[in-house]
This record gives C-alpha cells, sequence and structure tokens, in this order.
C-alpha cells in the first residue's frame, strides 16, 4: 500500500536550518534557486529583497542542492506565489519535488487567509454586540434557572416524598463537614479582633465593659451569618459548581433530562435545601464562637470576668438581633445554593468552562451576599429590629 | 525541530525509525507486555490492534513516553528514547506527534491558538508566520478558516482534525493516532482514513494507530502487529490481507475476519432470498 512517491525521508538528528535562495533575474524571467536545508526552526526567507528590486518577471523556482525541507519552504512558496497572482506573473514550481508541488496545490492560488488578514475577527461595534447578546442569554438562563427551582420547590412542597431528601442530608453534611473547622477559626478570629480593636479604644474612657456591647451585636447581626456565609460560598457553593459542571461535561444531565427527570428537582433542589437549612446553623455556630472569641480577649487583656461579659452580652443583644441575623443567613445560604447549582448547570461543555462556572459562583455568591446584607440593614432600621 | 523531507536520495536509509526491542510494560507489579519486539519502516502505517484489555493503550503510553517501561528500550531513529536525558527527551518529543482518542485539544484556546503552541514553544518564528503555517494546516486537514472556533464549537470529525493540525504542526516524522475513528460516521470516518493516507503521502509521516475498525485497517494498514492478552506480546504481525486468510492463529483470523455477523445468524435479505426461490 505504501504509494509510490518520492522518497522523502525524516531525517535524524537536528540539522540547523541553513535555507538559502538565490535569484538569476533576466529582463523577462526570474530563475529562483532554493537550495541548503529549510527548517521551522528558523526564520523563514522573505521574498521582499528580490521583488522590491525587479517586478517585471515570471518566477521559476528551482531546487539547487536542495537537501531538507519541511513547512518553511512550503510558506516561502505559498508567499511568493501570492505575490506573483497578485501583480498577475507566472510562478512556475515544476521542478521542484512532487510532494512539494502537491502540497503547494492544496493552498489558494492567492495565498493564506489567516483570522487577522480575513477579517473574522469582530470589530468594536461587533464585539459589544456579542456581548450585550450574551449578556441577555445569560440573564433569561438566570431567570429560567430561577423559574424552575420555584416550581421545582412547588411540587415539592405538594408532594415532599417527591424530594430526594437522602441526598438532601448528604450535601447537609458534606456543607457542615467542610465549613466546620474554618468557619470556627474564622469567626472566633473575629471575635477576637473585634474585641481588641474595641479594647484600645472604649479602656481610654473607662468603659472597657462595654467591649461585650461592640462584639455581641456586630458578631450577632452582622459578621457571624456575614463570614459564615462567605466560607460556605467559596467551599460549598463552588463545589456545587465544579461537581454540576463535570456532570454537564459528562452529558450526565443530559442522561438525566432524556429519562424524563427534572435536573433541577434532582440536583439543584436537594442541594439548595441543603445549603439553606445549614447556614442558619452554621451562622448561630459562628455567633457563639464570635462572642466567646471577645470573652478571652475581655478575659485576659481587660481583666473582665467571663461571667461579667456574658452577663453584659445578654443585656446588650435582644432576641430580635440574633433572629435578624439567622433570617439573613437563611436568604444568604438560598443564594449560595442558587449561584453554585445555576453556574454549574448553565457551565461550558470544557475543562475551561468547569473553571469559569466555579469561580463564577464564588465571585457571585459573594457578591450577592454582601449586596443583600445592605438591603437587609435598610429593611431592619425602616423596621427598627 | 525536527525535518520531514530529505530529496538527497544519498541520505537514504533503511534503518527504522521506530525500534522498540524487549519491551515491558506495566503498572506497578502488574506486567501488561511482556519483552515485545518490532520496529517500524519510515513512512509506513502500522496498525496496533488487539481485544480490549490487550495492551494496545499500555503500549502506546510506554512508546510516547507517558507510561516508564519496566524494562526494555525505545528509540527513535536510531536515539535512546528510554535512556534519554532531560534535553535528548524534548529533542525525541519533537519528533513525533500525537493524537489521542478524546484529541485532547485545549478547551480554554481557539483551534488556531491549540496549533500556535507548540510552534511557540519550540520555534523562533515571527507571529505572521506562525499565523500562516496554522492556516496552512488547518487547510491540509480540510478545515481552512476554523481558526477563530474553540474545541467546543467543532463536530467530533472536525475536532479529530483540528488534533491532526496540531499534532503536524512541527513537521513530525512520526504520528501516533489512538482511535482515529472512534465516535465517527462511516462517511467521516472514510474522510480520516483519506486524510491519514494523503499526510503519509505529501509529507511522508510514519503513522503509528491503535484501532478495532476493520474498514480502516484494510484500507489504510501497510502493517498490523496484533497483541495478546494471555501472550503478553504480539501473536501476529504482517499485512492485515495476508493474516486474514493465512495466519496460522485461528484468533487472529477471527479478529480480522470482515464477516461481522455471529456464527449461526443468516443475513436477513438472504434468508429471504432463499425463502422466495424455494416458494
Amino acid at each position: 500500500m505504501m504509494a509510490n512517491q518520492p522518497p522523502p525521508r525524516p531525517r535524524p538528528g537536528s540539522a540547523s536550518a541553513t535555507a538559502v535562495f538565490e535569484a538569476g533575474i533576466s529582463d523577462h524571467n526570474c530563475v529562483v534557486k532554493v537550495g541548503g536545508s529549510w527548517q521551522l526552526a528558523a526564520p523563514v526567507p522573505s521574498w521582499n529583497r528580490l521583488f522590491e528590486k525587479r517586478a517585471g518577471f515570471s518566477v521559476e523556482v528551482v531546487p539547487d542542492h536542495l537537501e531538507i525541507w519541511d513547512t518553511s519552504l512550503l510558506l516561502f512558496l505559498v508567499r511568493g506565489r501570492a505575490w506573483c497572482t497578485a501583480a498577475k506573473r507566472t510562478f512556475t514550481t515544476k521542478a521542484l519535488p512532487e510532494n512539494l508541488q502537491t502540497l503547494l496545490g492544496q493552498v489558494p492560488e492567492n495565498g493564506l487567509q489567516t483570522a487577522e488578514t480575513s477579517g473574522a475577527r469582530m470589530n468594536v461595534a461587533g464585539r459589544i454586540d456579542a456581548w450585550a447578546r450574551s449578556l441577555a442569554g445569560k440573564a433569561r438562563n438566570n431567570i429560567s434557572f430561577l423559574g424552575e427551582c420555584v416550581i421545582g420547590f412547588g411540587q415539592a412542597l405538594r408532594r415532599p416524598g417527591s424530594l430526594r431528601w437522602m441526598d438532601c442530608l448528604v450535601e447537609m453534611q458534606h456543607c457542615w463537614a467542610t465549613s466546620l473547622p474554618i468557619v470556627s477559626l474564622v469567626s472566633f478570629l473575629v471575635g477576637v479582633i473585634l474585641a481588641f480593636q474595641a479594647a484600645v479604644q472604649l479602656q481610654q474612657f473607662g468603659a472597657a465593659i462595654f467591649v461585650a456591647d461592640l462584639v455581641g451585636l456586630s458578631v450577632v447581626r452582622e459578621m457571624g451569618p456575614m463570614m459564615s456565609a462567605v466560607i460556605v460560598a467559596g467551599g460549598t457553593g463552588a463545589g456545587f459548581a465544579a461537581q454540576l459542571g463535570n456532570m454537564k461535561v459528562g452529558e450526565e444531565i443530559d442522561a438525566l433530562e432524556t429519562l424524563g427527570i427534572s435536573s433541577v428537582n434532582f440536583l439543584a433542589l436537594p442541594r439548595l435545601l441543603a445549603v439553606t437549612l445549614m447556614m442558619p446553623v452554621l451562622a448561630s455556630y459562628a455567633n457563639v464562637l464570635g462572642v466567646l472569641g471577645g470573652m478571652f480577649i475581655s478575659a485576659t487583656m481587660l481583666d473582665i470576668p467571663g461571667s461579667a461579659y456574658w452577663i453584659e452580652t445578654q443585656e446588650s443583644v435582644a432576641p430580635m438581633d440574633v433572629a435578624g441575623g439567622l433570617i439573613k443567613s437563611l436568604f444568604f445560604g438560598s443564594l449560595i445554593g442558587l449561584t453554585g447549582c445555576l453556574r454549574g448547570m448553565k457551565c461550558d461543555r470544557s475543562a475551561a468552562g468547569v473553571g469559569t462556572a466555579t469561580s463564577s459562583a464564588v465571585v457571585t455568591g459573594i457578591l450577592l451576599i454582601v449586596a443583600s446584607d445592605a438591603v437587609f440593614a435598610l429593611i431592619f432600621n425602616v423596621l427598627g429590629i | 525541530m525536527c525535518s520531514v523531507f530529505s530529496t538527497s536520495m544519498n541520505n537514504r536509509s533503511s534503518a527504522p525509525v521506530i525500534e522498540v526491542e524487549n519491551l515491558t510494560c506495566g503498572y506497578r507489579d502488574k506486567v501488561i507486555l511482556q519483552e515485545v519486539t518490532f520496529a517500524v519502516q519510515s513512512r509506513e502505517i502500522l496498525f496496533v490492534i488487539g481485544a480490549s484489555g490487550c495492551g494496545k493503550s499500555t503500549l502506546l503510553r510506554c512508546l510516547i513516553g507517558l507510561l516508564k517501561p519496566l524494562q526494555g528500550e525505545v528509540a527513535y531513529s536510531g536515539r535512546n528514547f528510554t535512556g534519554a536525558d532531560i534535553t535528548q527527551r524534548r529533542e525525541i518529543l519533537k519528533t513525533f506527534g500525537v493524537i489521542y482518542q478524546s484529541n485532547a485539544l485545549w478547551s480554554s484556546m481557539t483551534v488556531a491558538e491549540n496549533i500556535a503552541l507548540p510552534l511557540e514553544e519550540h520555534t523562533s518564528l515571527s507571529r505572521t508566520d506562525r499565523n500562516e503555517i496554522v492556516a496552512l494546516k488547518l487547510g491540509e486537514v480540510g478545515l481552512a478558516g476554523s481558526e477563530e472556533l474553540y474545541p467546543s464549537e467543532l463536530s467530533g470529525g472536525m475536532r479529530k482534525r483540528a488534533a491532526l493540525a496540531r499534532a503536524l504542526a512541527l513537521d513530525p516524522d512520526i504520528v501516533f493516532f489512538d482511535e482515529p475513528s472512534e465516535g465517527l460516521d462511516p462517511i467521516t470516518s472514510r474522510e480520516m482514513d483519506r486524510l491519514i493516507l494523503q499526510v503519509r503521502d505529501t509529507l511522508g509521516t510514519t503513522m503509528v494507530i491503535v484501532s478495532h475498525q476493520l474498514s480502516s485497517i484494510f484500507r489504510l494498514a501497510d502493517r498490523v502487529i496484533m497483541l495478546d492478552q494471555s501472550v503478553k506480546g504480539i501473536i501476529a504481525d504482517g499485512d492485515p490481507t495476508e493474516l486474514a486468510s493465512h495466519s496460522p492463529n485461528p484468533h487472529v483470523r477471527n479478529f480480522l475476519s470482515r464477516d461481522e455477523r455471529p456464527a449461526g445468524l443468516t443475513n436477513r435479505s438472504a434468508a429471504r432470498n432463499a425463502e422466495a426461490a424455494s416458494r
């Protein structure tokens, strides 16, 4: 089956490129001799030197001690032929190896159209248009996903047995287990930092005991729910996006849909519910650790006994403060679940798509948490909570 | 940089481009292939065939350096690959291209960027030169104008072609091809076979192909080697047509048999004809 072609043969070793060409120019004809070793390791020689000198000739390329060659020589010939075609000159390569001529024959005579020369790249207006369209598409996707979740949740409320509770419990356990160590450390340290900063100022006025008020209110109303939500967004939210994104790439989500199983009900709702229910638990835990951090600094730096600190905290922190924080954390949890599942289920079918979906889930999650926290602050202020 | 052609007849030699000697490979203590020896000649299209689990992929991974052999040697154009130091290894790696079963195109890059990356890393070509070489390579595989597309925007056949263009970017002496027809329809598969032949005939590339596709084997193969799990090595080596009819090993003849109906079942149309004739 081996074809009876001219005998090209790979040459062992890495010979250095010694491409040479010289032109014998007469009035009407130019004979270009190509010789030496033509290899991609070196820049492709330019025709400019030749074309600038004389334009009124036909070009014939002949081999002259041509040793080895690769795409480098082919590109050289393609460029020369394109110039000749544009200048209405004849370009002959009949004396060159047959397989080189075959390769040359596969390229259009007017030269190569790269992405840059063909104008395939969009201009600024085109890019803005494409960007706006993609933004509109994403907005549509987000709204439709939210709608599917609401419908799925409605169905689950009507028929609680239809929800995959086992998956939900597994996700809750996973969320708790992965977040607990980091939430413990971060919350305790937040309490420590707040107490330390407050102590330096309040000590000057002999009001050190009010460290308990400041730490208690800050942690319970803001820092506890917010810090635990940020940690869960970075861990569990990113995990949802990566897991569902990989399932999308592996066509697992398509397999569910073709079996008539709603991927939102099967995959997104248990996760969404799990993280929404776990967030208040984690936020409560973060509150306790934050207060303990403040207590630790008060006891060691300000000589305030733990019991006094605890009584002051109880007096300053009302049950509505705690409830407000927990309501916020419930909302943060649903935002984390929604962004994680949405980004994962709508991700591109590629490794890069999964990466983008994961980072986007975290960034969007944190952004929404902070933005909604500001809205809650406004609402609580109006309601006097 | 490897070089693909020599027009000087004096440089011709019959030395094989790939030499595998007493190659034993496997994973940890599990030996998959034991003391395998074969050689591949320049411009040859060699198919590696065998039942699932016989070690085809293991052999391929050993040949391309992704799996360290337990014993034995692989040499490219007389240069030892298994015992090569980092510099020699990098030089040898430039002399072959690999097309993976899943194509392994980098999904975050466009087709043009996929093909340009080896050129950027291993040559000092200008951006213009690189872009034109990318266009040339895409033209060679019939994908002209697809520079700006991402792999996820390509069909299965187009991805295979793009992977071939990337493998050919540095004009390698050898191309390793893992299941070129995997997931392709018969027409696209035939088109891929035509492309493989065209690349061999015009660029003079040696091809080592792992495949089960009988039609491709009979269309393309100069030679096949068949691996077998029980002997942990080669049980047949030769021309596929010859082996299909005259191999002393019935398993080889059965494997290469073009009658794909299980024994005992008859062709439906033949059965209908026979029934009509009997009436």
